[in-house]
Formats: C-alpha cells, sequence, structure tokens
C-alpha cells in the first residue's frame, strides 16, 4: 500500500509491460522444457528460426495471424460492451456454411473478386446470426452470455458435424467435407509480398484474406473510436448505469455489438476456406476462436494491440509445429502448454507485474505524473 | 491540560508526486474532543490512515500517550489503544451485533466463551456511556445510527482510548447526530479521546474542544475551538474568502412545469420505496426534498428522470404526460427539455475512463451537432467541451484529460455543465454537492439559484439539510418513501429534522 505509485508512461504501460509478462511466459516455458531434458536454448533458436527464419515461415505465421486478428478482434469488440464473447471458435466454425453456399453455387459462375465479398457478406451474415442469439437472450432473458456462447460452439460443432456428414458431402466421397471450389473461389496468395523483400517462399496459405483483416482492424478501430455507436457502446462497457442514465438502450446496444462480434469472428471462416483449403472441412477453426481470447487480452482489445498479439501467436502455432518436427520429445502438447503460459502471463496475470515496476518508475521519476494511490473518498 | 494523547510530528507522506501529508504536526490532548477539518483531498483521511496504520509516514513521528510508538499495521494501532469508525461501516450485514463486536477477536476455536465475555462487556458499555444496543439484532436490521454505535462498540471492546471517526454524520438524521454527539461528550466525560473529521463547521463549533485545519496536505492552523468562529474557520480551509449563505432573490413561480400526481415506485425487491407522492415544481422556483438518504428520494428522481419503473401514478412534463409506467426514457426526456444531475456522479453521471470531452456529450451525443454522418464529429465535441471548460470553470482546463484524473468538484461542474448548458426547463439535481469543496459548493449554489432566476424548474434533493433551507424556495420532507410535510425556506432546522425522522407535523409543531 505504501510503495510509491506512479502512473505509468504509454510506452511502459502498452509496451514495457507486455513484454516483461513475455519474457516470463518464456522462461517458465524453458523450465518446462529443461523437465524434459531437452536445451530451451536451442528450442527457443528453432521456434523463433520457425515462425520467422525463412519466406516460407513468414508466410505461415502472417496466415495463422490473420484467423486470429479476426477472432481477436471479434473478442475485442464484445469486450468493449461489457460482454466476454467465448463463442468466437462456433460463430466462425458455423460461418463456414455462408462460404461454402456462395462458394458451391458461384465458384463456376464468377471469378473470385465478385465471389469474395459475397462470400465476405456469408461468412459475416451467418457469424452473426450465430451471436446474435445469445445476445438476445442476454438482452432480453439475461442468460448469460458466457454460458450461451460456450453452448453454442458445441451446437455449432454437431451442427457441421451433421451437415459436412450428411448434407454437403459429395456422394460417393469418404472425407467429411465439401467438393473443392473451382478456381472462382480461390483467393489469389500474398506470396509475392514477402518474395519481394527477397525471401523466396515455395507454397504457403499466406493470402489476400490477410489485407481484409487489416482493413477489419481499421474498421473496428473507427467503429469503437470515432462512432456514435462506438461511443455508445464503450458507455456500456464501461457503466450501464451511465449508459441507462444517458438514454442508450441496453437491449439494442448488446444485440448490436454481439452481430458485430459474431460478423468478424465468422470473417475468420474466409482464411482457411477460400484462402488455403478450398473445401469446407470438419474442424477447419482448429482453435482460433479460442486463441482470439488470448489475442484480445494481451492487445488491450486496441487493433493497433491486437494485430502484433495475433502475430505473436502466429508464430507460435507455426514456430510450434517446426519444433516439434526438429525435436520430437517436445511434442504437440508441449507448444500448447508454452500458449497456455503466454496467455496466463500475458493475459490472466497481465497486471502481476505492474505495481513492481510502478515502483521503479517512481523511484527513477519522482517528479512524473504520479496520482493519488486509491484512498477512501475525501482523503 | 493533562498530556497528550496523540502527538504527531514531521508527518510526510507522498504518493508518486503528491504530497498527501507535509510537514504535519499535530498535538491531541488527552480527554478532549479534537476536531480536524479540511477540503476534499486536503490530507485528513491520508493523516488517519497513517495514525491507524493503514500507511506508513514516510518520515515524521507519533506518540501515543508521551510514548514514541510504531504504527505499522491497524493491530499496532489497537494495540496502542487507537480505534477508529469508518466512513463506510465495516459490518458483516448478516452477523448480529455480538458477532461483529468479537469479529477479529474471538479468541478461541469455539466461540461460546468470548460471546459470553462480550455481552457482559457490552452492558458495561452500555451502562458507562449510555450506547445501548440490543446485542442479538442482526446488523442489516438496524437503522444507520445504531450500525454506527455497533462500530464505536467495536472500538470500544478492543480497549480503545483514542476514537477516530471518519465523517461520522454523513448518514445521520439531525436527531440521530445529536444522540451521537451526546455519546461523544460521555467518552470524553469518562477520559476518552475522540478525533473527529468531518467537512461540516457546524458540527466543529457544536462539539469539539480544539479544531485543527488541513488546506492541500499542510496544517494550516490549530484554534481552540471557543476562540474561532465559523467564518474564519471556512476561510482557513478554502484560503480565501468564502460566502457561506447563498445570496438570492425572491423566487418568481410561474406556470407548473413539472406535475408528480401519486407516483409509487418498487425496488427490485419490492419494497415500497416511493409511496404515493404528489407535488408540483413551478418555472422559476428550487423545490427541495429533504430526507435521510434511503428514505426514497433517489427512487423518486430516477423514476421521474425515466431511469427507473414506476409502479403506479401519473408524471407530467409541461402539461404532456411523461409514462413513468412504461417506456419513459432518459433521453427521449432530455429531448423534451429536462436535465438531469443524478446523485452517483461515478457511476451514473460520468464515466471515469472517458475523456472529460466524451462526457460533456454524455446523454446528448444524439444531437445533431456532434455528429457527421455515423462518426462524432470530434473537432465539435473538442470545441464545445473546451467552451464549458470556460464557462463553468472547470479544471485542469483540458478537455483530453481522463476524467478520474479530475476532483470531485470538478467532475460535478462536468456534470452540472453539460446539463446545464443544454437549457433544459426542468432540471432534477441530486446532491449537487456531494463530495464537492467549499470553494466549488459556492460556485454550484449561485448557477442552481442562476438557473431559477432564468426561469427554470428546479428540484433539488440533498442530504444536506443546510442546502436544502439554504437554496429552496419550498421544501418538502420524505420519510419512508412519502411526503411528510410542505416547508417553507424558513423552516428551522429542528422542525425540519422532527419531519425527517418521521414525527408528524403535529407534534412537530407542540
Amino acid at each position: 500500500m505504501s510503495a510509491p505509485y506512479a502512473k505509468l508512461p504509454g510506452w511502459a504501460d502498452y509496451g514495457l509491460i507486455p513484454v516483461i509478462n513475455l519474457l516470463v511466459a518464456f522462461l517458465v516455458a524453458g523450465l518446462v522444457v529443461m523437465l524434459v531434458g531437452e536445451n530451451p536454448l536451442r528450442a527457443a533458436g528453432i521456434l523463433v528460426e520457425g515462425a520467422f527464419g525463412r519466406g516460407q515461415s513468414i508466410a505461415y505465421t502472417l496466415y495463422y495471424a490473420t484467423s486470429f486478428i479476426f477472432t481477436g478482434l471479434a473478442v475485442a469488440v464484445a469486450f468493449h460492451c461489457g460482454l466476454f464473447n467465448i463463442g468466437g471458435e462456433g460463430q466462425a466454425y458455423i460461418a463456414g456454411v455462408g462460404v461454402a453456399v456462395v462458394c458451391l453455387t458461384l465458384d463456376g459462375v464468377f471469378p473470385w473478386w465478385i465471389n469474395f465479398p459475397l462470400a465476405i457478406l456469408g461468412a459475416g451474415a451467418v457469424g452473426a446470426f450465430w451471436a446474435f442469439i445469445p445476445g438476445i437472450l442476454q438482452a432480453k432473458r439475461g442468460s448469460h452470455i458466457v454460458i450461451t456462447t460456450i453452448m453454442f460452439n458445441f451446437i455449432a460443432a454437431s451442427v457441421m458435424v451433421y451437415l459436412l456428414v450428411d448434407v454437403i458431402k459429395p456422394a460417393g466421397s469418404m472425407a467429411p467435407q465439401t467438393r473443392t471450389f473451382l478456381e472462382g473461389a480461390q483467393l489469389p496468395k500474398l506470396n509475392w509480398v514477402i518474395e519481394m523483400l527477397g525471401l523466396p517462399i515455395r507454397s504457403s496459405p499466406f493470402n489476400i484474406t490477410f489485407l481484409l483483416a487489416l482493413v477489419c482492424a481499421w474498421l473496428v478501430w473507427l467503429l469503437i473510436w470515432r462512432t456514435r455507436l462506438g461511443y455508445e457502446i464503450r458507455t456500456q462497457g464501461h457503466s450501464p448505469k451511465a449508459a441507462r442514465y444517458a438514454g442508450i438502450g441496453e437491449a439494442r446496444i448488446i444485440v448490436i455489438t454481439m452481430i458485430i462480434s459474431g460478423a468478424l469472428a465468422g470473417m475468420m471462416a474466409l482464411n482457411p476456406i477460400m484462402g488455403d483449403q478450398h473445401r469446407v472441412q470438419l474442424d477447419f477453426v482448429t482453435g482460433a476462436g479460442f486463441v482470439g481470447i488470448a489475442v484480445a487480452l494481451m492487445g488491450r482489445s486496441h487493433p493497433v494491440g491486437i494485430i502484433p498479439a495475433a502475430i505473436l501467436f502466429g508464430a507460435l502455432y507455426q514456430g510450434g509445429a517446426e519444433l516439434s518436427f526438429e525435436i520430437p520429445t517436445i511434442s504437440r502438447d508441449m507448444i500448447v502448454i508454452i500458449q497456455g503460459l503466454v496467455i496466463l502471463f500475458a493475459g490472466a496475470l497481465e497486471h502481476m507485474f505492474r505495481p513492481q515496476i510502478q515502483t521503479i518508475f517512481a523511484t527513477l521519476r519522482p517528479r512524473s505524473s504520479g496520482v493519488e494511490a486509491p484512498s477512501g473518498e475525501g482523503a | 491540560m493533562a498530556e497528550a494523547a496523540i502527538e504527531l510530528v514531521g508527518i510526510n507522506k507522498s504518493f508518486g508526486a503528491v504530497h498527501a501529508n507535509r510537514d504535519i504536526d499535530l498535538k491531541v490532548h488527552r480527554g478532549t474532543i479534537h476536531g480536524i477539518i479540511g477540503e476534499n483531498g486536503a490530507g485528513k483521511s491520508t493523516l488517519m490512515s497513517i495514525l491507524y496504520g493503514f500507511y506508513q509516514a514516510d518520515s515524521g513521528s507519533i506518540s501515543v500517550n508521551g510514548k514514541p510508538t510504531t504504527i505499522d499495521t491497524p493491530n499496532d494501532a489497537i494495540a496502542a489503544g487507537i480505534g477508529m469508525v469508518h466512513q463506510h461501516f465495516m459490518l458483516v450485514e448478516n452477523f448480529t451485533v455480538l458477532e461483529n463486536v468479537i469479529l477479529g477477536a474471538e479468541g478461541e476455536p469455539l466461540l461460546n466463551t468470548s460471546i459470553a465475555k462480550a455481552r457482559s462487556e457490552l452492558q458495561r458499555l452500555e451502562r458507562d456511556y449510555g450506547l445501548e444496543v440490543d446485542p442479538d439484532a442482526v446488523i442489516e436490521q438496524l437503522p444507520v445510527g445504531l450500525q454506527q454505535r455497533v462500530e464505536i462498540l467495536k472500538a470500544l471492546y478492543r480497549g480503545a482510548d483514542i476514537l477516530i471517526l471518519d465523517e461520522p454524520t454523513g448518514v445521520l438524521t439531525p436527531a440521530e447526530a445529536d444522540h451521537l454527539f451526546r455519546i461523544l461528550a460521555q467518552l470524553k466525560d469518562e477520559g476518552k479521546t475522540v478525533v473527529l473529521i468531518t467537512h461540516k463547521l457546524r458540527e466543529i463549533m457544536a462539539i469539539t474542544d480544539a479544531v485543527s485545519v488541513m488546506r492541500q496536505g499542510e496544517m494550516v492552523a490549530t484554534r481552540k475551538t471557543s476562540e474561532t468562529t465559523v467564518e474564519e474557520l471556512a476561510e482557513l480551509m478554502v484560503g480565501r474568502r468564502v460566502l457561506l449563505r447563498v445570496e438570492k432573490g425572491d423566487a418568481n413561480p410561474g406556470d407548473v412545469k413539472l406535475a408528480v400526481r401519486n407516483l409509487t415506485v418498487r425496488d427490485s425487491r419490492g419494497v415500497t420505496m416511493v409511496d404515493n407522492v404528489s407535488f408540483d415544481v413551478r418555472a422559476g422556483e428550487i423545490v427541495g426534498i429533504a430526507g435521510v438518504a434511503g428514505n426514497g428520494q433517489s427512487e423518486l428522481i430516477e423514476s421521474i428522470s425515466g431511469i427507473r419503473r414506476a409502479l403506479s401514478g401519473e408524471v407530467t412534463l409541461d402539461g404532456s404526460p411523461i409514462d413513468v409506467t412504461g417506456t419513459a426514457d432518459p433521453g427521449e426526456l432530455r429531448e423534451r427539455g429536462m436535465a438531469h444531475v443524478p446523485e452517483d456522479r461515478h457511476h451514473v453521471g460520468l464515466v471515469l475512463q472517458f475523456e472529460e470531452n466524451e462526457n460533456s456529450i454524455l446523454g446528448y451525443h444524439d444531437k445533431p451537432q456532434y455528429l457527421s454522418g455515423p462518426l462524432l464529429n470530434r473537432d465539435a465535441i473538442v470545441a464545445d467541451a473546451k467552451d464549458k471548460i470556460e464557462k463553468y470553470d472547470i479544471r485542469p482546463g483540458n478537455p483530453m484529460l481522463k476524467t478520474a484524473n479530475f476532483s470531485g468538484g470538478n467532475q460535478q461542474k462536468i456534470v452540472l455543465a453539460r446539463e446545464m448548458d443544454a437549457d433544459p426547463g426542468v432540471l432534477i439535481v441530486g446532491q449537487p454537492t456531494r463530495g464537492v469543496d467549499v470553494g466549488a459548493i459556492e460556485f454550484i449554489h449561485k448557477r442552481l439559484i442562476d438557473m431559477r432566476d432564468q426561469g427554470k424548474a428546479v428540484l433539488l434533493i440533498s442530504v444536506e439539510l443546510d442546502e436544502i433551507r439554504s437554496l429552496s424556495d419550498r421544501i418538502l420532507v420524505m420519510f419512508d418513501g412519502r411526503i411528510v410535510g410542505e416547508r417553507g425556506p424558513d423552516a428551522t432546522e429542528g422542525e425540519l429534522g422532527l419531519l425527517m425522522a418521521g414525527v408528524e407535523s403535529k407534534e412537530a409543531a407542540e
């Protein structure tokens, strides 16, 4: 209580603290690596090399990051309204139906640049619908959004299994997936961007959905901090009572926020389906919806934080795959442990080192913009 | 005079760059009641928190009864015989009085012996100090005045010789406050020492033997109460001359702007909070609603302003009805010319995480001048906020600053600026000066009188009886959800106090 206390400058708040949290996460992960008898420095080297070492690996990292940007933004928008949308996984998964409908019907009719906007609408609409139901249940019936969105993840998974096995699987096929799309539903790659930097790429799934993700990040910033709707969302998120006082309809704002959140999560489906696999497969989301929660936490629900956080988790996905390939004793599950540690330290324990850092800052710069420590009214 | 019960020498305490206590010396003589006054943020609570062991001083020394004492934790303070009664009670609501008293001093794993000991000890304290409370009553069923008594008993039970009370009368009726003062006087007669922190000058004059004034972290003066005046203390607190009584001319009431008929409101538990209330507010008058906190005033203004559904009744604004039992919406009422300064500016009137300019449009963010299409017109909003900062002397004058970084008085000015600048026909104001320093109180009172003189209808709710009496043209007293009387501005405090305590007007007249 009595330690010196100072308000941190922005760069420390948004830069230093995440970096320290990250270092601690890797330190603990290093201990785990030592525990299985491997050299943690070598493992770290392989991880970084695997994520950024070659053009190929950078492309894969950014491909994963693309998905995480969408789901991270989805979680962030809901956070700003005080809602915890855990359903990004299910919203993205079910949105595959929206993509499939557009692609399977029109891939032979239109070129990709007409089908892509249509598929964006399809994915967004289906994802939005899947978030709308928990949203309206929260707004009108008070059903807790955390519970309902989790349940909707399971419902989405079951529905997708049913659809892929019984409805949209081509007759005679043994695999629970749609037919491969024609060229009209295959998105152009962005490999040339990385090759321009002099890093050759054989093949990668990195595609123009990445650009859509960046546009969405900008739109989310615009929405939250520059529009009337965003103002209302933030008011509701910070203080529902103030929102009521200001005449902002709680039910309306919750439903609208969930629709936007679901649409963003839904657009994640475009990346693997149209950008990479060119078909809808079982489990194509592979946890991106949940990683989005960590990305939003780490990125402080701000697009400028979410993009680097998404790239970090993309690197962990990609570098982790290389790591388990190079050092077989470090299995896929070990990578999940490392990711878990990053989420733990960067997300859940975000403020663990804050008091110490504030003390250091207060001691170093006693004239910095200090504020009084929280005491009672009328100190 | 006897030796000092407490002697603080050269106490310094900083929070970052804020020097909350600067070279404080304080001597409290044994067996006296010593008042400490100062504006919000003057450092009173910090000083007392140091004395009670919540904070440690950066430098300086503490002596208790002449002995140098180190107080690092509240337990050290209790061991030194210091007890504290907090502004917000620290009681377990669903425990009995006895259970609360022994909390933290249970002694053994089984409670029966300590309960029995506490029971006989409570009887002794009751005998000695007139502190009667039913030891088996459950806290949440006791009125606030009795809950406070339990806090005092807790301190005495732990052997406190020195009792610190932090703003003890904020939640009490005048009668309850008088009773508290009698208890404190009795404690003094028994040789206990009392330190009373307050911002109410009247209480200082009524009960203390000596008074110390703090301003901006410094101890600016200590006076014997008998040798000082209210005016001098106010000037010492603020650092300049203060007008304590608001200057105002006679009211010129016009047409009825706001009419309330048979309004009944229940809270979420189904308890009737507002019971069949009717009154009018006319243009050009201030109608004050007096009452102890929790007697339905909050629910009344919440329902009139569209925040809370009423159960039944009719409210009309400028002659046309407000659907208070159905779809009344604060946004719609604002458009119809009703502005509302809510009681709780921290959670309702402001979003503390917002920048100042964002709060200056809260509730008015639909107005076309703040928008360009779906986007907010930031330039217009900031320019507008700067304009209000100028007009209402909001400090610091930076519309980009986070609202939480403004002082209580300036936060309140942000709300007032927003609501008054909308040029409403009816202004509803709840606790306009709660947690606001003396200088800002003067300013806010003047503005409210200005609104009245411009022909606005003002409905004022306050638990500060002085505020109600000095501002209102008519005073309604609310007790237990009902309006139990109407008085003119010349009503005496005693008369209003009896009404506030629920004593019906006929008895009051006798």
